[in-house]
Formats: structure tokens, sequence, C-alpha cells
């Protein structure tokens, strides 16, 4: 495997590139470099930050030098097999009844499926969150099946539900906050991605990998109000 | 008696920051913060606080405020802006006691965008996610993440500062930033990359805690203008597809997907919160060694004002301060490379 591109981002932070394009290959690259400098943080390392692509490096450069970053780096790539392996796995509940998931008479005219195909598609697979981004615990997942590869909405809705499952761009996103978004929706999920007052304030680790479990509107509803009372509705299940 | 400021008037954009929310930029948090680091530290230490202690950063609307029932002790960093308490003037960095019922009263002046006022012992407010800074687009930070408002009562520790302090003025701000190349410094050809080193840009009017917009000859890309996003810092320079930089702030997307020619250096970044719209700027490539120094600098000279503080004689003395003589002496903390 070739050695990744150093890039400076300013005076505080570098970015580890490992490619130019979204693939899941280059994706488990940045997840285990996060790992492996995640398990023994440096002095002066101050935030990692796991994208598609690259892994950006912030850091306090009156405290650690940017060689001496360098070095970590190519320290924990030596490292990169160990800190490969799967995270946790979770069950995530999502609910794809017409009501939520708006979009999906659109998605099956454009991609040429019926809607229950779709929902077979998009909850029969195991994604893995790759990074987050956009904004508070926006999760971008790895592992969308091709067939529901598609250009995004024409117009930008102004502001989309928080927990809506969306996709657009060969991409697939758990929206944890109400934003406006141009992404096809498909459903939603009553877990909460991001609950500022819980501990954990965050669910998911970048790393993680998760299903979707359909559930019926009826269902989703209760597990909406268990979720806004506090409770964890998705389930962790042993990695395998 | 609990110590409060009462805000009487807060024009728009006044929000608390402290040194910003770290930790949680990996889960798409964007840290906030103070526009410019050096003001917000200045009138931290100017009110006997550490430097990243939660201020207020009031915007070129200005704010009216009074202390309620107990004298608050008071770091000021506005230069640029029109300070008064009842009406007598106050240098542009002072620190002093605002006993109950006097009125601070901050205004656009000059120059500057953002002046910062910090309390002795900070603000009794509690933090969120581990800070007292306020990100206005996520609804992250204190006050249920809204800016502050008119008639809104801020408790605070109680006073221990009675000082009565100032700082001579502030020589301007540079107009020439540096900036590092990168980190898509390739995305752009060599008459792109030449034309950002050698014009001259003006902020433009669409310009806020996000970014700074950059008015001017365009920046050619050298094939074309999406990249798969990756990790954005305070001070990078994206250029989308119209060759019109936009330098990203303090309260920017965690991530995005225009190509980044430039990062501007931490030492410069006050002297681009500050110019206001309009203002003509030009940008000059350095090493991440010289930044790394101008940094170690900037630090130093904030650390070091505290010790060049003096009575404040000069306060309600009109002649005096609008003659300039309270500029002379002062050594500018950008100056240090």
């Amino acid at each position: 495997m070739s050695g990744p591109r150093l890039l400076d981002a300013g005076e505080t932070a570098l970015v580890v590139e490992f490619g130019d394009r979204i693939d899941d290959a280059i994706a488990a690259r940045v997840i285990a470099l996060d790992r492996a400098l995640s398990r023994d943080p440096a002095a002066g390392v101050r935030e990692l930050v796991p994208t598609y692509r690259s892994l950006m490096i912030h850091y306090d450069p009156l405290a650690i030098g940017r060689d001496e970053v360098g070095r970590l780096v190519d320290r924990a790539l030596q490292d990169e097999g160990a800190a490969q392996g799967p995270g946790r796995h979770w069950r995530i509940p999502a609910c794809y009844d017409p009501a939520l998931g708006e979009d999906l008479a659109h998605v099956a005219a454009s991609t040429g499926l019926t809607t229950g195909q779709v929902v077979a598609l998009h909850s029969g697979a195991r994604y893995r969150v790759v990074m987050y981004g956009f904004a508070p615990g926006w999760a971008y997942l790895s592992g969308l099946p091709a067939a529901l590869s598609l250009p995004r909405r024409a117009s930008p809705r102004d502001r989309i539900p928080a927990g809506s499952l969306i996709v657009a761009g060969g991409q697939a996103i758990v929206a944890s906050g109400a934003m406006p978004s141009g992404w096809h929706i498909l459903g939603r999920t009553a877990e909460r991605l991001f609950a500022p007052h819980r501990d954990p304030a965050f669910l998911l680790e970048v790393g993680d990998s998760l299903s979707f479990e359909a559930v019926d509107l009826a269902t989703h509803e209760s597990l909406s109000a268990r979720s806004a009372a506090g409770e964890v509705v998705a389930r962790p299940v042993p990695a395998g | 008696m609990k110590a409060a400021l009462h805000v009487l008037r807060a024009g728009p954009g006044c929000t608390l920051q402290d040194a910003g929310r770290f930790g949680w930029l990996r889960y798409g948090v964007t840290p906030a913060g103070p526009m410019d680091w050096i003001g917000h530290g200045t009138a931290n230490l100017l009110a006997g606080n550490p430097a990243g202690e939660g201020a207020l950063e009031i915007g070129p609307g200005g704010i009216v405020l009074t202390a309620e029932t107990a004298p608050v002790g008071l770091g000021i960093a506005a230069d640029g802006f029109a300070a008064d308490v009842d009406g007598r003037p106050l240098p542009g960095r002072a620190a002093l006691r605002l006993a109950p019922g006097e009125r601070l009263t901050i205004r656009p002046g000059a120059f500057g965008v953002w002046a910062y006022l910090a309390v002795a012992g900070g603000f009794a407010i509690p933090p969120v996610m581990g800070s007292l800074s306020t990100h206005l687009r996520s609804g992250i930070g204190p006050l249920d993440g809204r800016a502050v408002a008119t008639d809104q009562r801020l408790p605070c520790h109680a006073a221990t500062h009675a000082r009565s302090l100032a700082l001579p003025g502030a020589t301007p701000w540079p107009t020439v930033l540096r900036f590092i190349p990168g980190p898509q410094r390739e995305a752009f050809t060599e008459a792109g990359f030449a034309t950002f080193c050698e014009a001259t840009f003006r902020v433009g009017a669409r310009s806020d805690r996000m970014g700074y917009r950059l008015e001017g000859a365009a920046v050619a890309h050298a094939s074309g203008h999406d990249i798969v996003s990756d990790g954005i810092v305070f001070g990078a320079i994206q250029v989308p597809g119209d060759g019109q930089p936009i330098v990203l702030m303090a309260d920017r997307q965690p991530t995005g997907g225009y190509p980044k020619i430039g990062t501007v250096i931490r030492a410069d970044l006050p002297a681009l919160a500050q110019a206001r719209a309009g203002t003509r700027l030009r940008f000059r490539p350095v090493t991440v060694d010289a930044a790394v120094a101008a940094l170690a600098a900037a630090t130093a000279a904030l650390a070091d004002l505290p010790r060049q503080a003096g009575p404040m004689t000069q306060g309600p003395d009109r002649d005096r301060l609008a003659s300039g003589d309270h500029a002379s002496g002062f050594v500018n903390p950008l100056d240090g490379d």
C-alpha cells in the first residue's frame, strides 16, 4: 500500500491524505490511523477529524512540532493492520412508512425499483460510520448499495426532520438535527445520534458499523417517545 | 447579592465565547470561539482572568449594559470602537469597576468589527459540552445557543477586580496577511496561485462569523472546483467555482468540498477578523516555521500585556484621547516576525 500524503492546513493542522475519492478501502485506512493515534494520545495533539479520504490532525505547534506529528503518523501507520478491525455494530430502528419516507416513491421511480425493493436494499445493507460532517451528529456512512446511487434533488428542502435517513451521490447519511438538505429522504429513525445532555452525547463512533431494522409507524412513535425521554433505543450487538 | 450585568441594548451578533469548544470536531461540532483571539485574550487578561475565559464578543451593533446590585470588574478590548461609562470616554483597552447603575456603552467607531468584554472572575453561566462558546447556526452554547439579547441578565462571579487600568491604543492592523499554501495548492494553476499572492482583494459585505468573502481577480483552478470533503480549519481559504476566495472563520462548517489554496496563519487571523467590508487586503505565502514563530511572538506579546497596563489617567480626558497621544509606546503583537 502506498503511503499517504502529509499536507499542511496552516501551522495548527496536518492532513494525512490517503486518496482523493470515496472508497471503502481508503476510508478503512483513515479509520485505522484514527484509532492508532487515539489509543495513545500525544501531548500537543488536540483533535483528530476523520473524513472519507483523510485524517486531519489538529495540534498546538507551540507544544509539538510539525515534524514530530509526522513521526507519530509514521509510527501509527506501521501499526495500521492491528487497528483495522471492526468497531461496535448497531441495529438502528428505521421507519420507512411513506408518511416519513417522503422521497421513497421518487427514488423508486428514478432507480426503476419498487418502493419495497428500495426499503429492502437500504435496510438490508451493512454500513460503516466513516465521518461526521455538515452539522453536529450528521453521520456519513459507507456501504450504500450501488442501486440506490442517484443525484441530489433538483431543489433542496429548507429543513429536513431530525433522524432523517437520506441518500444522494452514492452516499448515505443519518441526519441527527433538522437542517436544510437536497438529499432524498427514505425514512426516519427514532434514535438520536446526538443528544447534547446525554452521556455519551454522540452514540456512534467513526468506525462503528450499523444496519437498519425496519419498524412500523406505531413502533416508531413509541420508540421516539422513549428516545425523547433519554433512552437509547438502538441496540449494540457483538461485532461479527 | 449576586453580581450580574443587565444588557440594556444588544446589537446583532453579540455572543458569549470562550477559547472554543474543543474535542467534538470529529462529531461535526464546530469549536466556534472568538473571531479575534488576541482581542478576546486581552479583555480577559485585563480583567485578571485566564486568556481563554468566557467573554462577550460584541459585533458592529455594539452594546449598552449596566451592573446590577453589585459592582463588576470589567476588562475591555474595543480598539476602534467608541466606549464610555455614563458619557466618560474609555481607552480602547481598559480595566475598570462598573458600579451598580453606571452604564457602559460600546459603539462602532473608526475601525474594527469585534469588541470584547470580560468580567473579573468570569460569567456564572453553566458551560455546554465543556465550553461557554456559542455556535449560532447549530444552536449549541450557553443562553440556549442564542445571541445575547436586549434585556438579558448575565450572572457574574463576584467582582474581585477593582483596578482601573488602561493599555495604550494599538497600532492599525496589517493589511498584508500571511498564509501557508495548501492543502490543495495543486488544485490551482501557477497563474491562479500567482493571482492570489499578487492581487488586492476587498472584504465583501456578505461576511460573518462563518466566513469572510474576498472580492477581486478570479483565482483560476487547475481542474474543477469540487473535491471529496475534508476537514476545514479556522483561516482556510477555499475557492469556489467563481474564483472568489472565502476565508472560513470561527463558525465554519467542520468539513467542506471546495479546494483550499492556503490557510491564513493564526497570528494574522485577528487582523482579518477585524477588517470591515471594503477593506483592501493582500496575501503573502510563508512557511510553517515562520507561522509558528509569528504565533509564538503573538502569544508572548499577549501574555505580556498586563505588565504594560498603566493607571487609567486618560479615561475622562477627551482632548488627549482625540489627539492620539495615547497611541505612543505600544508594541503591536503582530509585529512579531
